[in-house]
């Protein structure tokens, strides 16, 4: 079982570095971005005793514990066998 | 009278805050290895400046869980001081020990720099030595320094006149171009709402020998050590 945990600053927080992201983005070319939001993806490998429910659990605590600041950033958990 | 400065894996202002101590403000002083639990020794305790286990997830995310925190938190509630400077800050914040947090500048670069701020409240006990209005010549070196906040809590920090410092000119006008990281309302540093917890980004022990550009600093470790010397008698 593994939970994948994606984290990314809230729609209020500035981000200066997806800005400067973005930035390099259209020096590839790619004029038709309008925004590009740097955020943290982690994966928690659980071992074979814990079923789906106590996975997302776990990994609902971790995230918000942990893996993210509520203050400026939002989570989302996934789970996959 | 003692102090105590704590060391992280990571800490690098550490020994800077044990010299300021010893040698400008004359008092006991000790590190604290983070895998301390007891803080009954001390009245008031420094969490320095630096780079905290790497700065790994965000800056002071993974120190709020060493062991010496959960004593920090009895300590700041039994109402001894706790001196948050630059990692320090961002550390309490991470905590919930104090209001916020710190995000990347602005700008991007860290900044190495000796900065302009204004006392915004002198009823503290970080800041009884100075008058309100007072401007401090003191240097920030800092990646992650922008100081943000939901509205609720920033209403709630002015109300509470919680805000100790805000990044200003040279005449202690707040502008925008004297913010350097692009901090809400400018914000250098904050206190609960006890008073009893004070973070800033600028260093302070930095900023305590002319040699070194600034003695300003000396005012805010004047002020603890009055506030200590009036809590402990």
């Amino acid at each position: 079982m593994k939970a994948k945990v994606f984290v990314t600053l809230k729609p209020s927080v500035l981000d200066p570095q997806g800005k400067a992201i973005h930035h390099s983005a259209e020096q590839l070319g790619f004029q038709q971005i309008t925004d590009i939001r740097q955020g943290k993806y982690f994966e928690i490998a659980l071992d074979a005793s814990v079923n789906e429910t106590e996975a997302r659990a776990a990994a609902e605590k971790i995230a918000a514990d942990v893996l993210a600041n509520p203050v400026i950033e939002d989570y989302r958990v996934e789970i996959v066998q | 009278m003692k102090f105590g400065v704590i060391v992280f894996p990571g800490s690098n202002c550490d020994h800077d805050a044990y010299h300021v101590i010893s040698k400008h403000v004359g008092q006991p002083v000790d590190f604290i290895w983070h895998k301390e639990t007891d803080l009954s020794a001390y009245d008031a305790v420094i969490i320095p400046g630096g780079f905290s286990y790497g700065d790994y997830l965000r800056a002071g995310a993974l120190a709020r869980f060493s062991p010496v925190m959960k004593a920090v938190k009895e300590f700041a509630a039994s109402g001894k001081f706790v001196f948050g400077i630059c990692n320090g800050f961002q550390i309490l914040c991470e905590a919930g020990l104090l209001p916020g947090a710190l995000i990347r500048n602005a700008g991007l670069h860290f900044i190495s720099k000796h900065v302009t701020i204004r006392t915004e409240n002198q009823f503290t006990p970080y800041t009884n030595e100075l008058k309100e209005g007072s401007v401090l010549s003191i240097p920030i070196a800092h990646a992650e320094g922008n100081y943000t906040c939901d509205d609720a809590t920033f209403q709630a920090l002015e109300e509470n006149n919680q805000v100790v410092f805000r990044y200003c000119d040279e005449t202690g006008e707040i502008t925008s171009e004297s913010n350097p990281n692009g901090a809400r309302s400018n914000i250098a540093g904050i206190c609960n709402r006890d008073r009893n917890v004070l973070g800033m980004m600028p260093h302070p022990e930095r900023a305590c020998e002319e040699l070194l550009g600034s003695n300003d600093g000396r005012n805010i470790f004047r002020s603890l050590t009055a506030s200590i010397a009036a809590s402990v008698k």
